[in-house]
């Protein structure tokens, strides 16, 4: 119960930052939604779905790493990491907690975004949209660790993706056979596995991350 | 409490401490003195566990829950006020009667009345009283403090020295300090850097 209470305390936290600072959030949605519009005039006309859907997740991966670049600034400014680190609680709910938090504005993007793509594109059924939120899971969870490793040297913006997106591919491979594939099923099965393999390994990982 | 033999910590080539020994028994109030790099802020790092050495003993006998912690950075959220920062440390700190002791130390730290202010609009005075406040929320057994005169005015240095003072004896203190002879009444150990 501790470790929960813990997790919902530093999640609210981040919320609570975000709210009031409007650093990521804003700028995720102008991103998601230019992305979505430069598409739709870029698009050739007469392109198929799946063309479509492909861009989507080009929009999702990188929407979500713009979230992931901001992450850690909080906890960076003032050194505040430091001081969470040292904290007696398990070290693994500081990466949930931001976990959650990024996953939260990811989903805030997407609310607005999904519908913008199926005005401009092409529909999406639930086992797509199944699969757009198993693969913000795992995106989310091996995203924030990885940016809580980029946060701590000087060139963040270059080094998270260098990071991320290869690990991204399994989910984007996922997002889209979900999407297209008559046997979405199966992909969604992957995007789940991805999910649990990757965030168990984040969440077990993260300690070793935060100190020396 | 703290004991310490030939620590040596490096940063790649550059060697940030050498041969650093140290005692000090529970109850004691040591201070760390030397000219700007002489590795003072490194050596808190260390015995804080935020950083290991890369040779040398170490022992430290306090759990992380029973240390408070004063860096150079305030550790504190610039977008959450002070009560809102420390009722989260508090809660991680597993702090009883939290918010009583939240209410005492902004009272005694004189911030009560900014309390639902946001850290972005304090002084540097402010946010350095703040960060008092945050590293002794706890009641730890072991205090270090990283220049905690730094940005303090004459009133906020006056009210850091009775800190101090009633704090000396029973619990374990490691300052580091440009200005030694301010804690000279206190000091039962020296640690001079170079």
């Amino acid at each position: 119960m501790t470790y929960v209470a813990d997790v919902v305390a530093l999640t609210r936290k981040d919320l609570r930052v975000e709210l009031r600072a409007r650093d990521t959030l804003p700028a995720m949605l102008l991103f998601v939604l230019s992305t979505l519009v430069v598409f739709h005039f870029a698009l050739p006309e007469g392109t198929g779905d799946d063309a479509a859907y492909g861009l989507l997740w080009v929009a999702i991966v990188f929407t979500a790493l713009l979230g992931l670049a901001r992450a850690w600034v909080p906890e960076h400014e003032h050194g505040v990491l430091d001081g969470l680190v040292l904290a007696p609680s398990d070290r693994s709910a500081i990466w949930l907690g931001k976990t959650l938090a990024t996953l939260a504005f990811l989903v805030a993007a997407q609310v607005v975004a999904l519908p913008a793509f199926v005005l401009f594109f092409a529909p999406l059924d639930l086992t797509a949209l199944a699969g757009v939120l198993l693969a913000d899971i795992g995106i989310c969870s091996v995203g924030s660790l990885m940016a809580a490793m980029a946060a701590a040297g000087r060139s963040r913006e270059v080094l998270l993706p260098l990071l991320v997106l290869p690990l991204a591919i399994p989910l984007i491979v996922g997002g889209v056979g979900a999407a297209i594939s008559p046997e979405g099923a199966r992909y969604l099965l992957l995007l789940a596995l991805y999910d649990a393999v990757f965030s168990v390994l984040s969440w077990a990982s993260f300690e070793y991350v935060v100190t020396e | 409490m703290i004991r310490a033999r030939n620590l040596e910590k490096r940063y790649g080539r550059r060697r940030v401490l050498a041969g650093v020994d140290l005692a000090v028994p529970a109850g004691g109030f040591a201070v760390v003195t030397g000219p700007n790099g002489s590795g003072k802020t490194t050596l808190l790092r260390v015995l804080a566990g935020l950083a290991a050495p890369t040779r040398g003993e170490l022992e430290v006998n306090a759990d992380r829950g029973e240390l408070g912690y004063l860096a150079h950075e305030p550790l504190v959220y610039r977008e959450l006020t002070a009560v809102e920062n420390l009722d989260l440390f508090g809660r991680l700190y597993r702090v009883p009667e939290r918010r009583e002791r939240i209410g005492m130390l902004l009272e005694r730290f004189g911030l009560w009345g900014a309390r639902n202010e946001r850290v972005s609009t304090y002084s540097r005075g402010m946010t350095q009283r703040l960060a008092l406040s945050r590293a002794l929320l706890h009641d730890p057994a072991l205090i270090l403090l990283d220049e905690p005169y730094s940005a303090l005015d004459e009133a906020g240095a006056d009210l850091l020295d009775r800190e101090l003072d009633a704090l000396a004896g029973s619990r374990t203190l490691v300052v580091a300090t440009h200005d030694p002879q301010r804690l000279a009444a206190l000091t039962t150990a020296t640690i001079a850097l170079a």
